[in-house]
């Protein structure tokens, strides 16, 4: 009986050996991830030129296991997608005095294909760099007249996951230059600068080193081309912003808030290090 | 009592005769377990699907009895043998009584 037992033990070690290797050639061969058969990825490409340290950009996709990855091949496996569908049903509700909704002035949510690989973007009447979230919530508060939307809340969340699902497959292409130019220098300074007791910066995991383990967890080059992401962790849709917090907490040190012009120009800058991957939102990671 | 509960279904248009398909479901509902506590330490009473099952021409194909352990928005996927053309029938029905339905034609060539 114990024999058979240790057989049964290795068999298993076995498959686990297997099962890895198979993964590790998966990160080797060329990208692969097209979502219901139609949505083309791309998942490597290129770095931009204003990044010194790193060839070749790549989405966290790559770095997941294949099952997870499976899910985010399937629009109907994907959980992300419910919230998507909310969004959907949210788009032509009224709010505010005069029973604005999204559908009055955007028909509908593919009317705004292309918006999330543009953002963050420079607001000439604003005078400021502006987050998608930042640009959902001007409509909501001055055309519609509504009390604004919590920042990273599930509605707010769901809705970008709409309006990131409508640009699948589009290149990220957010701006550097001209006036957002003073803005992605301070998130460039924010990404380079060690934070908290653990004195870490955000480029010692995501540039340093991507593709190592960070005990049990496999780092990926922080790209966010995949926001609002479903992660299997909290089994909801997270908001760019709540993964930065998250990720300085981890330093051990007092973050920035969600929609604080420190992570505006943050997400900014990590953005245009993902300048030539797709748009994937809403993703699957762990 | 849940909100937003949402069936969502994925059957094959066609299919031979004698083929078995796979069906996929995924409906979004709460699944509150009854174990948790709110802010004030209150129990949240339970409320979950109980039941869910799916039916060819009238015959049962699947009857699932659903406990509190199963998460939020259960996805079941499982395969059906198609005789001939016909319609399958998903049910769900909630702790309050309600029923969530949706159904599928499928043709046999």
């Amino acid at each position: 009986m114990r024999q058979t037992l240790r057989t049964g033990a290795a068999r298993v070690m076995l498959g686990l050996a297997g099962s890895a290797a198979l993964a590790t050639g998966a990160i080797a061969q060329e990208a692969n991830l097209v979502i219901d058969g139609e949505i083309e990825i791309v998942t490597r490409a290129p770095a931009p030129d204003h990044m010194e340290n790193v060839s070749e950009i790549v989405s966290g996709w790559e770095y997941r296991s294949p099952e997870t990855q499976a899910v985010q091949m399937d629009d109907f496996e994907n959980p992300g997608m419910i919230g998507v569908d909310n969004a959907r049903a949210d788009f032509s509700a009224a709010m505010g005095p005069d029973g604005q909704s999204c559908a009055a002035c955007h028909d509908n949510p593919e009317s705004l294909e292309g918006a999330r690989a543009v953002y963050p973007k420079w607001d000439e009447t604003k005078g400021e760099v502006q987050t998608l979230e930042m640009q959902v919530n001007e409509c909501v508060t001055e055309r519609a007249g509504a009390e604004a939307w919590n920042y990273t809340g599930t509605r707010m969340t769901e809705m970008i996951a709409l309006i990131s699902s409508v640009s699948r497959g589009l290149p990220v292409n957010v701006a550097i230059d001209g006036p957002a130019q003073p803005t992605w220098e301070q998130g460039k300074e924010i990404y380079y600068t060690r934070y908290g007791q653990l004195e870490l910066a955000c480029a010692n995991c995501h540039e340093d080193n991507y593709d190592n383990m960070i005990r049990a967890d496999h780092l990926s080059q922080g790209q966010i081309n995949g926001f609002p992401t479903y992660r299997l962790k909290n089994g909801k849709l997270n908001a760019v912003h709540n993964r930065f917090k998250g990720c300085v907490r981890d330093t051990r040190a007092q973050t920035f808030a969600p929609g604080s012009p420190e992570f505006v120009a943050l997400e900014l800058y990590v953005a245009s290090r993902g300048n030539g991957l797709s748009v994937e939102g809403p993703s699957v990671r762990n | 009592m849940a909100e937003n509960v949402t069936p969502r279904v994925r059957v094959p248009k066609e299919a031979a005769a004698g083929e078995v398909i796979t069906i996929k479901t995924l409906i979004s509902h709460p699944m509150e377990s009854g174990q948790r506590k709110d802010k004030e330490g209150n129990l949240i009473p339970r409320s979950i699907i109980n039941r869910f099952t799916c039916a060819f021409n009238g015959e049962t194909v699947i009857d699932v009895a659903m406990e509190p352990a199963i998460s939020t928005n259960p996805y079941f996927e499982f395969q059906a043998k198609v005789p001939q053309s016909g319609t399958f029938t998903f049910t769900w029905i909630d702790d309050d009584g309600s029923t969530y339905e949706d159904s599928k034609d499928i043709a046999v060539a």
